[in-house]
């Protein structure tokens, strides 16, 4: 009980409040900065920043607008995830972006394919995110075998790869492979996902618009997450790695079976990207999928520093402010102003994230002095003779 | 140069309280104490990178403010660190001028450079040549390259922070022929080191540090190293010292042949054989850079044998990775502890889990047992007296002693049968150092085999029951310790004497 009294205090004192302060600072600064730059921009250009931003807190009470939201942030969540998994050992893993698409395409044929039809829904849904996840792992993966036979880095390899998926899935688009054409337009995609393949919305109250359902598959994976880094022997390798390489080297972690193993966890996230809207909205890999989102997670795990609760606001932060910008056309005042700011919040996060470092470690090292200082005086050297 | 009555303190606590030292012109004057005396703080201070909250430095009898490196190097105080800052791939030319780069119209003027930099070290007797690759120069060579790149930058008084801690014996008496030299020159030099015979033989006046205050001015000639240890300790003072023999005739590991090659196919260790049995240690002396690094890191799976087998316990394990070596009870205290002992962003606790991720009390399963890596940490803290506020403070801003004594009480924890020990002393003060050598006793009566490693001499051979010198990457003569003196091992550690069998 005393123990539990003291765990409490040690929770809930000064240097608590410090921690929680000193990794708030950097993002709010970040946030702060960008909009007195937007509110600059917004002024030089001759538009009001009082009335846009007033435009977009309307448009966010507006329930269809943050149900919009949600679902933005879901996927930007799960494509923060795989980015931070790399990021945690000190991998670029730029091809989130190739992986989900692949993964989405491929997963979304197999979910539209006619066999399908009879087996119970349970077991589609399972099977199109297994596919999708495999299929992420597997591109993602050739990044990490080639970085540990051939030395080649995976920030080009991924990148390349991205090139590679896209050339891929524009060849297997195709009416003569895997699409078919989409009814009333030019467009093509994937066969339709049928109603038991499908995962139905949840209904977000006032609103036409619902939340994706495999938003749970976010929140699982954010769980998972952090879960596996912060439980799991692996994820303490993980991290070590990341750390410091030459002393997981020392510690018994085979850095390169590391490698590999994290390109593909983080690719097998990748491959999840996609799947809540395929299954919830889209229900087909058309040419109008959502692209890009792998660049995006890129973002939101510098914002959210790989930690699963800051991704997830960062990635609901990203999602109002793509949701609200929409309401500013109304109003004249071009919506790139959003991406603007949300450009210079990442531009400014990586430089205040690393000014709180620096300031951290010297306050820790002050602790540390001020500490010992006071204890008791250096025992007198033992003398073993 | 004189400082006065210095003190600066960081919240809570005094870094620094009331120092005072008289540098006499053209002298060597030492500055000596343990870890955490406050001499860097001083140091800092000294060379701009810190200003003291109260006191003031007076050079040539005016006083002196500095406000940054910059402002010391105008008023003729150069640094030489501990830890080399040169550049492997560049010359000694261009080592030296990097960051003032004599220019002549717009373009780089080495040849002025060039011949300054061989006045200087003609002057001086340095023997520095500027065209040679610092990457092909020995760690002698580096260290007055570094030297003469402070006189370069106009410096009349260098201050030398443990310039002896990577030096052989041999290398130490040239450092301190150079140092004579710059004296009679009209250089003045403070010099800060561990090793006190060396500050009695080289210095003209010696000032001791306490925690964090002057406590003593003594002259070289009346005083003995073991007053000034006492003095800087503020008591009694450790002897590295075997009691009677615990070695038993179980061999514990046996290296049959090992070799190993660069990548380009030079021998870096060639035909080592050794063995070391249950209650041993078996001490390798050796100039840095002769093969140590790499015989440890071939003993612990990390770099790959080219040939030769090693068997631990009678079991081979030539071709076992690193985390199985250490499951088969290796443990290994390295070199170079911010690049393999600890990961510095870590707390300590994870630290604690560091190489022993497949151990209890670290994990449980596939699965980090947190509560017992912490409790287990604060056993380790408790034990190794590591001064710490707590087990949540990232390593890093500990102290490199108290770093080490958590990486020794972690590599001895879960009963290991090999210790692989590269410098355990290394950077850790008196105290400390006391403590890590009681601890490999106390291990080696329960019958631990010890690989010791260390650039002191007098570690070595007060630790050790067996002693083999390496020297080009071969194991090329073995001493009884109880007989060897410093001198015979360092001149067969230079290769200048061939070693008694």
């Amino acid at each position: 009980m005393a123990g539990y009294l003291t765990y409490l205090k040690r929770r809930f004192s000064w240097h608590t409040l410090r921690r929680v302060g000193l990794a708030l600072a950097a993002p709010v600064s970040a946030l702060v900065f960008a909009a007195i730059v937007s509110v600059i921009i917004l002024s030089v250009t001759g538009h009001s920043p009082a009335d846009a931003a007033q435009q977009m807190a309307d448009s966010l009470e507006r329930p269809r607008t943050f149900a919009n939201s949600l679902n933005n942030a879901t996927t930007y969540y799960l494509s923060a995830v795989a980015v931070a998994i790399g990021f945690k050992m000190r991998l670029f893993n730029i091809g989130v972006d190739g992986q989900y698409r692949i993964a989405a395409m491929l997963s979304a044929a197999l979910a539209g394919a006619a066999f399908m039809e009879n087996l119970p829904s349970f077991l589609r849904v399972a099977m199109t995110i297994i596919v999708a996840m495999l299929v992420g792992a597997v591109w993602a993966g050739i990044a990490g075998i080639l970085k540990v036979t051939r030395g080649v880095s995976e920030v080009i390899s991924t990148i390349m790869l991205n090139a590679v998926a896209t050339a891929v899935v524009a060849f297997l688009l195709n009416p003569s492979r895997l699409a078919v054409p989409i009814g009333g337009s030019n467009n093509i995609g994937t066969p339709p996902i049928t109603e038991g393949g499908r995962v139905s919305g949840i209904p977000y109250p006032g609103s036409t618009s619902t939340v994706f359902g495999l938003s749970i598959l976010a929140v699982a994976v954010g769980v998972g997450y952090w879960y596996l880094l912060s439980r799991t022997r692996f994820g303490f390798d993980l991290k070590a790695t990341g750390l410091s390489e030459s002393a997981a080297v020392a510690s018994g972690v085979n850095v390169k079976k590391m490698v590999v193993a994290s390109m593909v966890l983080s690719g097998a996230v990748a491959g999840l990207v996609g799947v809540p809207q395929l299954l919830g909205s889209s229900h087909t890999y058309a040419l109008d999928f959502p692209a890009g989102l792998g660049f995006t997670g890129i973002a939101i795990a510098l914002l959210g520093r790989n930690h699963p609760v800051g991704m997830a606001i960062a990635a609901i932060l990203w999602g109002v402010l793509d949701q609200t910008s929409n309401s500013l056309d109304i109003t004249g005042v071009p919506k790139e102003i959003v991406v603007i700011m949300q450009g210079v919040i990442v531009l400014s996060v990586v430089i205040a994230y690393e000014l709180v470092r620096r300031y951290r470690l010297r306050l820790e090292q002050r602790d540390v002095g001020a500490a010992l200082g006071t204890t008791k005086t250096p025992a007198p050297a033992e003398v073993t003779t | 140069m004189e400082l006065l009555g210095i003190t600066k303190r960081f919240p809570g606590v005094i870094a620094n309280s009331d120092v005072n030292v008289a540098v006499r012109p053209g002298t060597v004057h030492a500055l000596v104490g343990e870890n955490g005396a406050g001499k860097s703080t001083l140091m800092k201070i000294l060379y701009g990178m810190q200003r003291p909250d109260e006191g003031s430095i007076e050079i040539d009898g005016k006083a002196a403010t500095f406000h940054s490196p910059a402002d010391a190097i105008a008023a003729g105080i150069g640094m030489v660190h501990q830890h080399f800052m040169l550049a492997d791939n560049l010359t000694v030319l261009e080592n030296v001028v990097l960051g003032s780069e004599p220019r002549s119209g717009g373009r780089l003027d080495f040849k002025a450079a060039r011949g300054k930099i061989r006045d200087i070290s003609g002057r001086y007797g340095l023997g520095v040549e500027p065209d040679r690759l610092v990457d092909e120069l020995g760690v002698g060579d580096r260290q007055r390259v570094e030297i003469l790149k402070v006189l370069y930058r106009g410096a009349r008084i260098l201050i030398l922070d443990e310039p002896t801690a990577v030096l052989v014996p041999q290398e130490v008496d040239e450092l301190f022929g150079n140092l004579r030299e710059l004296k009679a020159e009209g250089l003045t030099i403070l010099f800060i080191s561990h090793k006190l015979d060396e500050v009695l033989s080289v210095a003209d006046d010696i000032t001791v540090m306490r925690r964090g205050t002057t406590v003593a001015s003594v002259a070289p000639r009346e005083t003995t190293a073991r007053q000034l240890a006492e003095l800087m300790v503020g008591s009694a003072l450790p002897v590295p010292e075997l009691r009677e023999s615990t070695v038993t005739d179980v061999p514990v590991i046996e290296v049959d042949g090992l070799t190993v090659n660069t990548p380009d196919g030079r021998a870096v260790l060639e035909d080592l054989s050794f063995t070391i049995h249950a209650g041993e240690v078996l001490g390798i002396a050796g100039v840095e850079g002769n093969g140590q690094a790499e015989l440890v890191e071939a003993l612990m799976g990390i770099r790959s044998l080219d040939s030769g087998r090693i068997f631990l316990r009678d079991k081979e394990i030539s071709k076992l990775s690193t985390r199985d070596r250490r499951d088969a009870g290796m443990a290994y205290i390295p070199e170079d502890r911010h690049r393999q002992g600890v990961l510095l962003e870590a707390t300590l606790w994870e630290n604690r889990i560091l190489g022993h991720q497949t151990k209890a009390p670290s994990v449980r399963g596939v699965l980090i047992n947190r509560g017992g890596a912490r409790k287990d940490t604060r056993r380790i803290v408790e034990e190794y007296d590591v001064r710490t506020p707590g087990i949540d403070v990232a390593v890093g801003s500990l102290s490199g002693g108290n770093q080490q004594k958590l990486i020794v009480g972690r590599e001895m924890s879960g009963n290991p049968v090999l210790l692989i020990a590269s410098h355990p002393t290394r950077g850790v003060d008196v105290g400390a150092q006391a403590a890590i050598w009681e601890h490999i006793r106390r291990a080696r009566a329960e019958h631990l085999a010890v690989l010791l490693i260390s650039a002191d001499l007098d570690e070595l051979i007060g630790m050790s029951d067996s002693l083999s010198v390496i020297l080009r990457g071969r194991l090329v003569a073995s001493y009884d310790p109880k007989t060897v003196t410093p001198e015979e091992l360092g001149s067969a550690m230079t290769g200048a004497g061939e070693g008694a069998a």
